[in-house]
């Protein structure tokens, strides 16, 4: 049997609209996922050390704030320097279209933009998350 | 007569409905608003026998204020149409103030970045990537002068959405204006400052609850004795409702906020109707049109009874629920975002037939990233139409006597009642916080709502019904990552020009201030003065206070 995926919800930045991590996170549960969340106001740094200590198959952050640029690089860097590189990283908020081809290029593997259905994202993360564990 | 009635619709129900619904059914089974609150087919007088007028509406400006607050409305003054702008430095927000005042907007509204919400210096390490996204970045002084450079403070009001650091801002404003020879009688404006949302909705808080209630009260008694014509707080439902609450969620929970600060103002020893004439509240216009107009008219009436009854104040003014309305970002979506344009005149009318004082008209492309200087214009223009075309401001009050909308009123007002009897129950809003009660009855409630618009039983057009694939393209706003390389600059050219000796001695002040009971805010005056800047400041009070973590349940 497949083990159950853990995911960690993170709100990075100093941003404190929490509305839609709450809900992914909820929805995430409910579709049957182990789900860690952050609080508030974390830095990179906190996010990766929870991810790890938590030992998580993902982490989904969510960032209205436009910060998103230097949020999610900074957490995919840190994970590669912890080599965790393996951890799927996930996300979404208000960032323009235009950010998103950029994101992906330094290894967010998805972006959930305003409007996408709870269902688009536990279904994304059964079929694309992998377990970190053998 | 209403026996009559009585009889006369149950003949309407049995030879004219009940033939009709034979033949077809209605659309649904339940008819609700979008709180989820149940709408009836028909309201009759019925439903509003019950209601006194002189009692329960009053006539405008006339306790209990059901019907507005000035007894011309808007036949003598319109609306102030005040659209919240501010991004990148103080000096590309000083340009789009004075654009909005050119294009006949008549107050100013200042977003400031999320660094200064959360009181630290451009050059932090925590601010990294967040320079002038949201707002326009305010590290000292020196940002405020250029922020309101050539325009002088006795002839705009300005709204600040600030909150833990409220006082820093505020103290940097009045400088400002002390600077320009204008004198603090005639500086008119308001701070957000309602720390209490945070906790419960918006989350940008610094310190803890109460020495936060401390600072808030500290400035109602410094604007009551220097600043008279200030605002101190805007207790704002808008964020409650923006974090998924329902409408009588947020009236309940912001006016158990209300309750809470004027609590903390007698007991601080000051007399309720030398500080609550200040208060003022901000409220969302979402998209259900009948509830949002019940919502505005029973804020108004439950203020008034709370204020006359509860905490015995004689001045009507302290009784007038005054309000800043805003429409519901919430509401906008991605897809289609011509759409939003729609949805938002709705709801501006809906402000409107509330009663509101003023009103911020969201822009199009909002879901997307910060407005356009376009997408801002035709936002403006929407009230402007509304107030100068459509002849919605020639009468006062125009839904009282509906059936429907009386009722719905009161219906609001008796669950807003319940939520604010359950928080008394609990001890009191700050209590009520500390449990997680606001938090997770939103938190509820968002949630729900997302699984009935997963499921079709909310329909948000252009989401999950009526969906179009081709992508309406709109122009948006990108803040340049060189903002942030500009501004840390600034700072820190302003911090090695400054007399460090007397910045020193003013922040070891202010702490002393902070430790004991006297009024912070003249000591927060003389740092700004010195250009100490706004993390600096804040650090004093860290260390003092200490920070506040939320809890992390979902």
């Amino acid at each position: 049997m497949r083990k159950k995926l853990r995911i960690l919800v993170a709100k990075p930045g100093l941003d404190g609209h929490d509305r839609g991590a709450k809900v992914v996170a909820r929805a995430l549960r409910d579709a049957g996922f182990e789900v860690i969340y952050t609080g508030l106001h974390q830095t990179p740094e906190m996010i990766v050390n929870a991810a790890l200590d938590e030992d998580v198959d993902a982490v989904s952050m969510s960032v209205l704030s436009g910060a998103h640029m230097f949020l999610f690089s900074e957490v995919i860097k840190l994970l590669k320097e912890k080599d965790a590189a393996d951890i799927a990283v996930f996300g979404g908020g208000i960032i323009p279209d235009e950010d998103i081809p950029k994101l992906m290029e330094v290894g967010v593997a998805k972006i959930f933009t305003p409007g996408s259905s709870l269902k688009d994202i536990t279904g994304w993360v059964d079929t694309h998350v992998q377990s970190t564990k053998q | 007569m209403s026996k009559d009635l009585q009889e006369n619709l149950k003949r309407w129900e049995k030879e004219t409905l009940s033939p009709a619904l034979a033949k077809k059914s209605e659309r649904k089974e339940e008819f609700t608003t979008l709180s989820d609150h149940p709408v009836k087919r028909l309201y009759t007088p019925l439903d509003t026998q019950e209601i006194d007028y002189t009692k329960d509406l009053g006539n405008p400006g006339q306790y209990p204020f059901t019907r507005g607050v000035h007894s011309t409305m808007y036949r003598g003054r319109l609306w102030t149409m005040r659209q919240f702008a501010g991004f990148g430095t103080a000096k590309d927000s000083n340009q789009r103030y004075h654009y909005l005042l050119k294009q006949g907007q008549t107050g100013l509204s200042v977003a400031f970045h999320m660094p200064t919400i959360m009181g630290y210096d451009s050059d932090h390490d925590r601010s990294r990537g967040e320079v002038g996204k949201v707002g326009v970045s305010i590290d000292t002084l020196a940002d405020m002068e250029t922020l309101f450079d050539g325009i002088p403070l006795d002839q705009v009001t300005t709204s600040m959405t600030i909150n833990a650091p409220a006082s820093i801002l505020w103290a940097m404003y009045l400088v400002v204006a002390e600077k320009q020879g204008v004198s603090w009688d005639k500086v008119g404006g308001t701070t957000q400052n309602d720390i209490l949302k945070e906790y419960i909705a918006q989350k940008s808080w610094i310190y803890p609850p109460r020495p936060s209630m401390r600072l808030i009260v500290d400035m109602m008694e410094f604007a009551k004795d220097n600043v008279p014509r200030w605002n101190t707080i805007s207790i704002s439902g808008y964020h409650i409702r923006e974090a998924g609450s329902t409408a009588a969620q947020e009236l309940g929970f912001t006016l158990a906020d209300g309750i809470g600060y004027v609590q903390a103002g007698v007991e601080r020893g000051m007399d309720v109707d030398t500080f609550a004439p200040r208060l003022s509240f901000f409220f969302n216009a979402h998209s259900d049109f009948f509830e949002e107009i019940a919502k505005f008219r029973a804020a108004r009436r439950i203020w008034a009874r709370t204020m006359k009854e509860r905490f015995g104040a004689k001045n009507e003014k302290s009784m007038m629920c005054r309000f800043h309305t805003q429409t519901a970002g919430c509401s906008l979506t991605a897809q289609q975002p011509y759409n939003n344009v729609i949805r938002t005149t709705l709801q501006a009318m809906s402000g409107i037939l509330g009663g509101t004082q003023s009103l911020h008209t969201n822009s199009l492309d909002e879901t997307l990233s910060l407005p356009t200087e376009e997408a801002v214009t035709l936002a403006l223009r929407t009230q402007q139409i509304i107030a100068e075309e459509s002849g919605i401001p020639a009468t006062i009050d125009p839904f009282a006597g509906s059936y429907f909308v009386e009722k719905l009123t009161n219906e609001i007002e008796a669950k807003a009642l319940e939520y604010i009897d359950n928080i008394d129950k609990m001890g009191g809003v700050i209590e009520a916080i500390e449990k997680g009660y606001p938090q997770q009855e939103i938190g509820n409630a968002s949630y729900k709502y997302q699984r009935q618009v997963e499921e079709g039983e909310k329909v948000v057009v252009g989401v999950n019904k009526y969906v179009d694939a081709t992508n309406q393209e709109v122009p948006i706003l990108m803040i340049s990552d060189d903002v942030e390389k500009v501004q840390i600059e600034n700072v820190q050219k302003v911090k090695a020009n400054r007399d460090q000796a007397k910045v020193d001695a003013c922040l070891q002040n202010l702490k002393q201030a902070a430790q004991g009971t006297d009024n912070v805010m003249p000591f927060i005056l003389d740092a700004v003065r010195e250009y100490a800047s706004l993390g600096e400041i804040c650090d004093v009070f860290r260390d003092v206070f200490g920070v506040y973590h939320d809890p992390k349940w979902l």
